[in-house]
């Protein structure tokens, strides 16, 4: 099993609580993946986000800076919000990230859990399902050819035309990113994409109900093999203790549950619900080592994923304890992972 | 003519490349992904020879596939220290100016302050069928991508309205570069307009010599200061700098040899697709000499003309394009080792000797 | 419709023999048309490479953009000197030629009534894959000048120096008589004008032939030969016979 993360970008607080800057936040995400890279962590993301606070606006840059400064770490979009961008840019950046990476860039398609970049691209909300299931498609196909013909309604048609430059294994890793939604789970199935599960909140075993769905449907659509599998993408933040780990996610949880809340209409932070979460079977992976590793086999069980990669630095979580938990992931917390999947299997 | 005399300001030296596909021994394309990465090698090793500017310039084919100048240059951040980065030219009509900013911001915020946005018509033309755009309709695109772009440069909000892209109502556009905005420069031919465009905006201007006598763009860089200043602008903003062909080879005659193969293959390419004159290799070695637009020789010869062109433009940078119809990717390296490491001594010496 | 030894067919009246194709006479050349002032209309690369040739020559030359003269005065002092800027209605009235250098997307946009009666040189090229399609060219098998002049209905249109590359006006130009001279093509269906015009080539600096009328200059539009490459006289004569225009 592969264990990453992924970002948003976190923008770091003054101690009056004032932001500090974008172009720091910026910067710390690209050290922290240098760092993931260094310790042998498996996968990292960027999801695309238009905040003061969460300033990854262009995973596509992000991940290829990344790539100019990595070797081993496989990287990718969380998600890359393709209803409000043109495919056919994304597929270039990712393609040239890739070339220069050797080979480890991937492409998470999904809603994402941003909304700002609706308005800011002069897209209607409403128009969601219809503006990802044609950018889907034309994602797919310029991923597979470099003479692309296609057309639909929510972009202008392309006729014999050349997509360049392509990547490294001849098409990027592909994945559908999704939240709860039945519907998307069969979607990836009916088109044999791997599936990415974003798992914020409730108890996580219960998505192994839609990853059931979506292997079924996978198999009734006749897609079998390895691009067939599932990823999950959860909370969480590793530190040598339980008690440290809390109390450093603690903040910025806070922070974020705050202004989330008063832009979508959430009740105020709870922080019983907060530490319910944070232990099994809760959606928020914050703990030891031991800890970690444990739920996450734990879950294993319930959706037999082949990746799972934690969303540590939100609300401003300062910059060294993001390190250190990515460092605890790949040096720690991997490993008893996999000796938990050894004594299973 | 105003005619420029030296000062102790350094002439940066750089390259600009839209990726440079190899070619096999039967002449076929070799792969665009292998073009890429040697593209980022040779970015990477101009930062290490001291080079001062890489621009790479949006193409979209099979054998100039720099498709993506942000994707490029934020490899390019990752992986370089001290080099500036740039886009030569960024296509700008044809693509939404927020997103080309984010990029290059987030080049920007990793390279530590290093990233700058160049805005120009280009000389391809294949983005215009690939994202849906009539290229009769290139004025007025240009005009207001421009604007916008400026726009979301100068401050974190944005409001916005216009007729080419949906409007921006006080928005947050992120991430903020490291110095609070990028330099952007505009790009453009020979045509005098576009200096005047330049001048009013009070955007340095960055001029793509790609034949013909370079000394003759003396008169539209000074038509570009008039214009500035007649417009107000003054300061550090109000400077030039110039694009041409060129390869540093460690004599004239290997330099000249080993450009032409690429050059004529280029020429061939466009003569299919836009009616440019069919080679002709004895005009194409007299090009290589001065007065005229191929900077390719050895490191005397081609510092000596960066040098003699300073004299009518004044300009603060001087890039070349080399990697051009195929150019062996081992000639690419040595031509940037040798600007680096010989050219650029000489240049700053004729200079300050001046 | 008549059809020349050339294959050129049209329906205008024929021409004298003085103006058949290739013909050229040396004391023709070296008449003086009596043009003194020349009005460019465009100051792109084009438009300002066509007047510093004619200031060289020694025309007195009027420029014009899109609005005022304010607006290309700057332009006008640093890169055509010697050229006074103006208005486009200014700069036509007394003009005794006037050049149509525009961008081609843009040619509606001049003032017909301006330059009825005129001798207008039409230096434009149509380049889809540069500057897109126009349905008013696109759609249409005749020469552009033939379309331009639907526009421009009263003025006497000639079709010339859309041919050479605007470096090479200054490069190339050579004193009448020069061995091996270049040469330009010239078409018109009003053969005086047509006239006039090479005198003026000539003081430009180039030798030049008559194609014949506006149909010809079919034969020297982008992706000709001609247009492709850089001919003296005879050689120019050779390929208008070689390839000779599309005949509708």
């Amino acid at each position: 099993m592969e264990l990453g993360a992924y970002s948003f970008g976190d923008t770091q607080l003054n101690p009056d609580g004032s932001l500090r800057s974008t172009a720091e936040a910026v910067k710390n995400l690209f050290d922290a993946i240098v760092h993931a890279d260094s310790t042998g962590l498996d996968y990292f993301a960027v999801g695309e986000h238009h905040t003061l606070e969460m300033p990854a606006s262009s995973p596509g840059a992000m991940i290829a800076a990344a790539a100019g400064a990595t070797k081993q770490i496989r990287l990718g979009s969380g998600v890359s919000v393709i209803s409000t961008d043109d495919p056919v840019r994304i597929f270039q950046q990712f393609a040239t990230a890739d070339a220069v990476s050797g080979g480890r860039v991937e492409i998470t398609a999904g809603r994402g859990s941003s909304v700002e970049s609706y308005p800011l691209f002069g897209y209607n909300l409403r128009d969601y399902e219809q503006l990802f299931e044609e950018k889907l498609e034309l994602l797919m196909r310029v991923n597979e050819h470099e003479q692309v013909t296609w057309s639909g309604t929510t972009r202008a048609a392309l006729k014999d035309l050349t997509v360049v430059p392509r990547p490294v294994n001849g098409s990027l890793p592909l994945w559908v990113g999704t939240g709860g939604s039945a519907p998307s789970s069969v979607r990836a199935g009916r088109l044999g994409l791997p599936i990415s599960y974003g798992i914020l909140g409730g108890a996580p075993h219960r998505f192994s109900a839609l990853s059931d769905l979506y292997r079924r449907t996978a198999q009734q659509a006749g897609h079998t093999g390895p691009n067939i599998k599932v990823s999950v993408a959860a909370l969480g933040l590793v530190a040598p203790t339980k008690d440290e780990a809390l109390e450093r996610f603690y903040p910025g949880w806070r922070n974020m549950h705050t202004q989330m809340g008063k832009l979508r209409g959430w009740p105020a932070p709870d922080d019983n619900a907060y530490l319910a979460q944070a232990h099994a079977p809760g959606a928020y992976y914050v703990g030891d080592p031991d800890d970690v590793a444990q739920r996450i086999v734990q879950l294993h069980g319930h959706m037999g994923h082949v990746r799972h990669f934690l969303q540590m630095d939100i609300g401003g979580l300062p910059q060294e304890h993001f390190l250190e938990s990515l460092e605890l992931l790949a040096t720690e917390v991997k490993p008893r992972v996999e000796r938990l999947l050894a004594i299973e299997g | 003519m105003m005619m420029h005399t030296t000062n102790s300001a350094l002439m940066e030296l750089g390259v600009y490349s839209f990726g440079d596909t190899q070619r096999n021994a039967d002449g076929t394309l070799r792969s665009t992904t292998e073009a890429i990465a040697n593209l980022h090698e040779a970015i990477v090793l101009a930062d290490t020879v001291g080079l001062e500017y890489f621009g790479v310039g949006e193409h979209h084919t099979l054998d100039m596939p720099a498709s993506s100048p942000g994707a490029q240059i934020a490899a390019a951040a990752g992986a370089t220290t001290d080099i500036r980065l740039g886009s030569s030219v960024t296509v700008l009509s044809t693509d939404d100016p927020v997103r080309v900013f984010q990029q290059f911001a987030t080049a920007d915020a990793i390279s530590g302050g290093r990233v700058e946005i160049t805005a120009g018509r280009g000389s391809s033309v294949e983005s215009y069928p690939l994202f849906g755009y009539e290229l009769s309709d290139y004025d007025q695109l240009y005009a207001e991508k421009l604007d916008l772009l400026m726009t979301v440069n100068s401050s974190e909000r944005t409001t916005w309205f216009g007729t080419v892209r949906a409007g921006i109502d006080d928005r947050v556009i992120v991430p903020r570069p490291v110095k609070g905005s990028l330099p952007i420069w505009l790009g453009t031919g020979g045509s005098a307009p576009s200096s005047v465009r330049a001048g009013r905006l009070g955007l340095p201007v960055s001029y793509g010599i790609i034949g013909g006598i370079p000394s003759r763009f003396g008169r539209l860089a000074d038509l570009y200061r008039a214009t500035a200043q007649q417009s107000g602008h003054r300061g550090p903003d109000i400077k030039v700098s110039a694009g041409t062909f060129g390869l540093v080879a460690p004599s004239k005659q290997e330099a000249v040899e080993r450009f032409y193969p690429g050059w004529r293959n280029l020429q061939l390419l466009m003569t299919e697709r836009r009616h440019w004159p069919n080679p002709d290799r004895a005009r194409y070695e007299e090009q290589t000499h001065a007065p005229f637009a191929y900077y390719v020789g050895d490191p005397d010869d081609v510092a000596g003309r960066v040098v003699d062109l300073y004299r009518h433009l004044g300009h603060m940078r001087h890039f070349f394009q080399m990697d051009i119809g195929g150019l062996p990717h081992e000639h690419f390296l040595e031509a940037i080792t040798l600007l680096g490491t010989e050219v650029r001594p000489r240049v700053q010496k004729l200079l300050r000797s001046k | 419709m008549v059809t020349y030894s050339n294959g050129i067919t049209c329906c205008s009246p024929p021409p004298s023999s003085r103006h058949r194709l290739g013909y050229v006479s040396t004391s023709e050349s070296r008449q003086d048309s009596g043009f003194r002032t020349i009005a460019v209309l465009g100051v792109g690369r084009v438009g300002s490479a066509v007047a510093r040739t004619a200031l060289a020559a020694g025309y007195e030359v009027r420029v014009a953009g899109s609005g005022a003269a304010e607006d290309i005065a700057l332009l006008a002092e640093i890169v055509i000197p010697g050229a006074r800027p103006m208005t486009v209605v200014d700069a036509v009235r007394d003009a005794d030629l006037v050049v149509v250098a525009v961008p081609l997307s843009k040619y509606r946009s001049v003032d017909a009534s301006a330059l009825a009666g005129k001798v207008v040189i039409d230096a434009m090229n149509y380049w889809p894959p540069i500057d897109g399609q126009i349905p008013d060219f696109e759609n249409d098998i005749a020469s552009t000048s033939e379309v331009v002049r639907r526009h421009l209905s009263e003025a006497r249109v000639v079709k010339t120096l859309n041919h050479i590359g605007y470096h090479e006006l200054e490069d190339d130009a050579a004193p009448s008589g020069t061995t091996g001279r270049r040469a330009l093509a010239v078409a018109s269906d009003d053969e005086a004008a047509a006239a006039d015009v090479r005198v003026v080539l000539d003081r430009f600096g180039f030798d030049s032939l008559y194609a014949g009328p506006l149909a010809a200059g079919r034969a020297f539009e982008p992706g000709t030969v001609i247009f492709n490459g850089s001919f003296p006289r005879d050689e120019l004569l050779r390929e208008l016979e070689l390839h000779p225009h599309p005949t509708h």
